[in-house]
């Protein structure tokens, strides 16, 4: 055990500090759950891929640095605390980019990796249904397979971010006699094919931060499978095991905001002092974000070392999100009367973004898999509880 | 940055671990509560042979010259199995204490530490109460600003009944006249050492509480059968279960990390030491509510082993600074100005 970062690493660190520092926009970008913000937060992404930022871990030859686990930690400390914009193509980067590296051929390598790195193609998720949410293996739209070219029809919905991006991967069912796991297959869909109509749909901060697909006699051509036919469940797994692992919330998000917590107790200390359980609440934030940070560490130590990812991961999803819920309640018992005030009201000093990140931290419960679905599978893989 | 365990750091848990568990048993735990002192000292022999009361000794009086990284995993199967013996105060607190203690006190104890033929006990202001005062061959005590070194026999010692019958803990009377072996600053420095040693110690410990009263839980509501189901089958069951889970994975780490930091004796030791004890004792106290809750009113018993483990978790979340104290210490950490906070700061 050695708890400290080599000269390498703090080489890397000092690195991406300089060019942060050099190039994050002065102004903040508007949110990418509007039109505008959406184009500006694609240029940034950009941006960072001409100073190849943009994919840390992808190998050198796509473009990325071919970051371990440990430099992509200290890239996020840096990225967070510069303040740089969230990343508007983290389901291409951190999901479907490692999935298409696993399984895709060398032509899907090169047909689609390059534009997402460049902020070209930005990627939606298709995985729920009307009738498919925590239970995705009832998913019922179809692909129809007819020569070298897959019919699709069919709904789609909770799609984040899929009204102002390109492309969305996701998954059909491809035998129409199937049931549940087999028969899926993952497809990659141009967002503009004929046939598709993207409904956006209003989150709750009024903005269309998601959408639902409709699918009309779609046409796509054979080559936008990824992975076999029928296979889609074993190549969706991959992309969710991603996505419930590292690098979905890095630590650095949860550490900034339990900074900001802190300091905006500090700077209001005088008026919640009458309730001591806030006081406990803002150790508490700071305590569980650490401890997220030291377990990510000791995780990305083991795994470099070859050791695999296991299904105590599961405990990651819950730990955050219930992280995140817990802080951003927190500041609003600090902020009080103005909690419920939109920055821009004229009685709301000192709010900053607390709002914001409020709403939204009510969706991490639910999102990639629900906090409830996380605990079965932790009562059930990671402790071995009967079915 | 390498966070993580040798091999021979895992390989030698493995072996205690398989050791311990085989050993002891809760039916040996049942049978020592009505003993005498509680203790035994053939399981005390049996320990000396393993290597583990000479671990942390140096090598120079005999020892295996190890360090609180090596011992931690250790503590931890410690906990899983509720050991009786005074193992963790001796090779982790009290030891460490003897070797800054030093002079002709440390030279004279550290090769009997070593063997095994001294139990020596450690304890500081903090504790209201000493465990297992009564066979300590050599007891190291902080009262009122002052360290003694006082051999069995040279002081008076009344039990204090604990709610965990394996816990036995005294009120001890420094014997007037004794002469201190440390005060001033440098009593200090050596209560805060042997606190955040004491305090890893019972962190330690309570993950392998939590740990135990998991897997008794799993077994029990596998096992325990109603509407024709294992109870373990249903979500709410689960589910009690999985919070458990979820709190005791992001525990070890502190709890890693402020092994680290003892024994690197990093001067931000006393906040990871707060960070590990609250992480973990949270985590074992939340462990007791749900494992009593999940086995219904068999957990209510004297009878089911779940209250062995449970009463530890309680005792041990209060000892060596109860929650209070090492929020406190959190608090003021964090909430002092320039505090070093956010992400990038947690290795800094």
């Amino acid at each position: 055990m050695q708890l400290a970062f080599t000269e390498q690493q703090q080489a890397f660190r000092s690195e991406i500090r300089a060019w942060l520092k050099a190039n994050v926009p002065a102004e903040p970008l508007r949110t990418f759950d509007t039109e505008e913000g959406f184009q500006q937060h694609r240029e940034w992404e950009a941006t960072l891929n001409q100073g190849r930022w943009g994919m840390v871990t992808w190998p050198e030859a796509l473009g990325g640095r071919g970051c371990d686990l440990i430099e992509w930690l200290i890239f996020e400390e840096e990225y967070y605390r510069a303040g740089a914009p969230l990343r508007v193509n983290q389901n291409g980067i951190f999901l479907l980019g490692p999935t298409l590296m696993e399984y895709g051929s060398e032509e899907q390598k090169a047909r689609f990796l390059p534009a997402m790195a460049e902020g070209r193609d930005i990627w939606a998720q298709g995985w729920s249904e009307p009738g498919a949410g925590s239970d995705m293996a009832a998913i019922r739209s179809t692909a129809q397979r007819q020569g070298d070219k897959y019919i699709i029809n069919g709904q789609k919905t909770w799609s984040t971010r899929a009204v102002w991006a390109d492309w969305l991967f996701g998954m059909f069912r491809t035998d129409p006699e199937s049931e549940r796991h087999r028969g899926l297959t993952f497809i990659l869909v141009p967002l503009k094919t004929p046939g598709i109509t993207v409904r956006p749909i209003p989150q709750l901060d009024g903005l269309p931060g998601f959408a639902e697909i409709f699918f009309d006699n779609v046409e796509v051509d054979v080559s936008n499978r990824l992975g076999e036919e029928g296979a889609g469940w074993a190549v969706a797994m991959a992309t969710a095991g991603f996505e419930r692992g590292l690098m979905l919330r890095s630590p650095a998000r949860f550490q900034e905001t339990a900074r900001r917590l802190v300091e905006l107790y500090r700077a209001n200390e005088a008026s919640v002092s009458h309730d001591p359980q806030v006081r406990e609440a803002v150790m508490r934030a700071y305590l569980d974000a650490e401890s997220y940070c030291l377990s990510t560490y000791q995780t990305a130590c083991r795994l470099s070392q070859g050791g695999k990812i296991g299904a105590e991961s599961s405990t990651n999803k819950i730990f955050w999100s219930e992280l995140d819920q817990n802080m951003h309640a927190t500041a609003m018992s600090i902020l009080g009367a103005r909690a419920e005030l939109l920055p821009h009201a004229p009685a709301a000093s000192g709010v900053g973004h607390w709002l914001d990140g409020w709403l939204f931290s009510q969706s991490g419960p639910i999102y990639a898999g629900t906090n409830e679905i996380q605990r079965n599978i932790i009562a059930e893989r990671m402790l071995g509880m009967p079915r | 940055m390498d966070f993580t365990f040798s091999e021979d750091q895992l390989l030698f848990q493995d072996s205690v671990r398989g050791f311990l568990v085989n050993e002891i048993t809760p039916e040996r735990l049942r049978a020592g509560w009505d003993t005498d002192t509680g203790r035994d000292p053939a399981l005390w022999q049996q320990l000396a042979e393993l290597g583990l009361t000479a671990l942390t000794v140096p090598e120079e009086h005999g020892g295996l010259g190890m360090n609180a990284v090596d011992f931690v995993l250790l503590a931890q199967e410690c906990g899983y199995v509720a050991l009786p013996e005074p193992l963790v105060n001796h090779a982790l607190v009290a030891v460490p204490l003897l070797q800054d203690l030093g002079g002709e006190l440390a030279a004279r104890w550290l090769p009997l530490a070593a063997t095994g033929e001294a139990r020596i006990v450690a304890a500081v202001e903090q504790n209201l109460v000493v465990e297992d005062a009564h066979v300590a061959d050599l007891l190291l005590l902080e009262r009122d600003g002052q360290w003694y070194a006082l051999e069995q026999g040279q002081f008076s010692c009344e039990r204090n009944e604990s709610v965990d019958p394996g816990r036995r803990l005294f009120s001890v009377a420094v014997p007037a006249g004794a002469t201190a072996v440390a005060s001033g600053a440098q009593a200090g420095s050596l209560r805060s050492a042997t606190l955040n040693r004491g305090a890893l110690g019972c962190a330690a410990q309570a993950l392998g509480l939590a740990q135990r009263m998991i897997d008794l839980s799993v077994q029990y509501t596998a096992d325990r059968k109603q509407f024709g189901k294992p109870i373990g089958s249903f979500q709410a069951v689960k589910h009690h279960m999985a919070n458990v889970a979820v709190r005791l994975e992001y525990a070890k780490a502190p709890v890693h990390r402020a092994a680290y930091a003892v024994a690197e004796d990093a001067a931000a030791a006393g906040l990871a030491v707060a960070q590990a004890k609250l992480m973990a004792c949270e985590a074992a106290n939340l462990a007791a509510k749900n494992s009593i809750q999940v086995h219904g009113a068999m957990g209510y018993t004297w009878e089911v082993d779940l209250h062995i483990f449970m009463k530890k978790a309680w005792a041990l979340a209060n000892t060596w600074g109860d929650a209070g104290w090492h929020k406190q210490q959190v608090a003021a950490a964090i909430f002092a100005d320039g505090a070093a906070l956010g992400a990038g700061a947690t290795f800094q």
